[in-house]
């Protein structure tokens, strides 16, 4: 790996250990929370009716929930911290009159948030732990399910910020694109409840794929139950691939955006 | 012995869309000289030295620096450059030190090398006892300081400064003269821009006047003093008297007659004889200076224009 993608990496997490106690406090505090709220509260009556795919509503929701919170990291910190890199603290105007290449200044901020996704992830298997939401070894592959999602859903947030002027198309970005994945992704209910026009809505959200395979490494289920073991292993290699597609493209927009802002 | 120059520059132009902020300039700067742009606001200054600093795709011309192709080797080349931008882009929420440390990191030095440095190099500006203090609260003049300490820190063959004092006051100005005059005797080569006649005359061995895109003129400051203006310029002043019905009835007194909205400028080798001159003619100013001959003159005989307005 470059030594400047390690060096640009280096400096996020230097910023980062100013703030990284606020941080990890409400890496604790947001799901617990999440667990006292929807999982305890709502789950009372959800669980009253037999629960949610054969689980009770709390270990339905958590692994939804756990990749949302990576998801809403990865995005949130792709936003304002990349437009501000350009245009306020020209932190990248800096790195790039040292030898710093455009996809060193890309591939750091993503390793950093891929970072900031494993910790969050952490964070939040501990406190869902205690809740009785873990039900299998494979819950490990959230992991990097985790890091994986960070990097499909910030590299091309990243790249918009990176075009935009104005801060005033994040609030279209969050609006349009934010919050209709965090509605739609299945984290709160099996999409397949959905009206079949909808789907597609959730099928193209990288979330919904990162809630899938997610689920399944928590339940230690097949994310398709009713398909054969043999479909179940082509899904997941299919949700693994899609992510990957996102993060590839992702990276490969925002180098090239990266690389326009910065020439003249 | 010819010394192979650190920048080499034939017909350099930039354009943006149909604008042309560099109009073919030349230029070599040898290593060890510390080297001047002077010019007004959009002068093209900037935008030739971000060039030199490959961050600017030249539009047409050959440039070259040190020894090398800005387009092609560019990383290589900035690996070896210190850049003092004209808006200072310090990190404001990392320390002093920090923002030096992490950007000796962008060098590739290990990181007890970033600390080592670091210290040395706030030992020079004078921060030492602001190391873990935030950015936001230093002065502009200890911004623009460490801003010079950061391009420092990979020991660079060149240091561009794009205007290094501007805004700052005359202490501070002062405090980094002095700096950078350190520099130059530590045998960097130096090459910065300015609007300030005084500080070009301080600190630069040559420099360019630049105007509109092109270079007016080129050479020492002395030399440049010597070629396109007189020994004195005497400044009359006179009250609110219109100074263009002035002009005919000074004619003839010294070499050349510059008519300010509110002075005279008369370009004369002796200041006294010239004043006394005026005198004769029973045009007593309101007040009168004899002072020797600066940039600033250059500057205005060269375009007609005042460099700072
Ligand atoms: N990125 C750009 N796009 C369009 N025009 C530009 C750009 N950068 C500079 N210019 C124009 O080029 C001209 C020269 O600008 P430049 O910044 O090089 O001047 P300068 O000599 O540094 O001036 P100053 O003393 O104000 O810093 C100006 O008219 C400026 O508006
Ligand atoms: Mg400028």
């Amino acid at each position: 790996m470059a030594t400047a993608m390690v060096a640009t990496l280096e400096r996020e997490l230097v910023l980062y250990r100013r703030l990284w106690k606020a941080s990890a406090l409400s890496s604790f505090l947001l799901p617990l929370l999440f667990v006292l709220s929807i999982g305890v509260g709502v789950g009372r009556y959800v669980d009253a009716n037999g629960g949610l795919g054969g689980v009770d509503y709390l270990s339905y929701i958590a692994p939804g929930v756990l990749v949302t919170t990576a998801f809403q990291i990865a995005v949130g910190e792709s936003t304002y911290p990349v437009l501000g890199g350009f245009k306020w603290v020209r932190s990248y105007h800096a790195m790039r009159a040292a030898p710093v290449a455009p996809r060193d200044m890309v591939g750091g901020h993503l390793l950093f948030l891929a970072f900031r996704a494993l910790l969050a992830t952490i964070a939040f298997l501990i406190v869902v732990g205690f809740f009785g939401a873990i039900h299998s070894w494979l819950t490990v592959l959230t992991l990097p399910i985790a890091a994986l999602l960070a990097v499909a859903s910030a590299a091309p947030v990243t790249a918009f910020a990176a075009t935009i002027e104005n801060d005033n198309y994040f609030a279209i970005l969050f609006r349009f694109g934010l919050i209709p994945a965090t509605l739609f992704s299945g984290v709160f209910f099996d999409v397949n409840q959905l009206p079949l026009w909808i789907r597609p809505l959730a099928w193209v959200s990288p979330l919904w794929h990162a809630v899938v395979l997610s689920r399944s490494a928590m339940l230690g289920q097949a994310p398709h139950p009713g398909a054969s073991a043999g479909w179940n292993a082509v899904f997941i290699a299919g949700h693994v691939a899609y992510l990957g597609v996102w993060a590839v493209v992702g990276v490969l927009l925002a180098v090239w955006r990266f690389t326009k802002r910065l020439q003249d | 012995m010819t010394v192979q120059p650190l920048i080499h520059a034939r017909g350099l132009v930039k354009r943006f869309g149909d604008f042309t902020a560099v109009a073919g300039i030349d230029l070599d700067v040898a290593p060890g000289e510390a080297f001047g742009f002077l010019g007004p606001n959009g002068a093209g200054k900037s935008s030739t030295m971000r060039m030199i600093g490959c961050v600017s795709t030249p539009t047409e011309g050959t440039l070259s620096i040190l020894g090398m192709d800005p387009v092609r080797d560019g990383v290589k080349i900035r690996a070896r450059l210190g850049v003092c931008p004209q808006l200072d882009n310090l990190d404001p929420d990392l320390t002093v030190a920090e923002n030096l440390t992490t950007y000796a990191r962008y060098f590739g030095l290990p990181r007890a090398e970033g600390r080592r440095r670091a210290a040395e190099l706030l030992e020079f500006v004078q921060l030492s006892d602001r190391a873990e203090s935030k950015v936001d609260p230093l002065s502009g003049g200890m911004k623009r300081r460490l801003t010079i300490a950061r391009a420092m820190v990979n020991q660079p063959d060149l240091v561009l400064l794009d205007e290094p004092t501007t805004g700052l006051d005359p202490q501070a100005r002062h405090l980094l003269w002095e700096r950078l005059f350190r520099l130059k005797q530590q045998g960097v080569t130096l090459v910065l821009t300015t609007h300030y006649m005084d500080e070009a005359e301080q600190l630069c061995d040559r420099l360019v006047v630049m105007d509109a895109g092109r270079i007016v003129a080129e050479g020492s400051p002395r030399s440049l003093i010597e070629t396109h203006s007189t020994r004195e310029v005497v400044e009359l002043r006179y009250g609110d008297t219109p100074l263009e019905s002035l002009r005919g009835k000074l004619d003839g007194v010294g070499e050349r007659i510059d008519v300010l909205p509110d002075r005279i400028l008369l370009y004369a080798d002796d200041g006294d004889a010239a004043v006394a001159e005026v005198h004769r003619r029973d045009l007593a100013p309101s007040s009168v200076l004899v002072r020797r001959s600066s940039l600033e003159d250059v500057f205005l005989n060269l375009t007609g224009r005042t460099l700072v307005d």
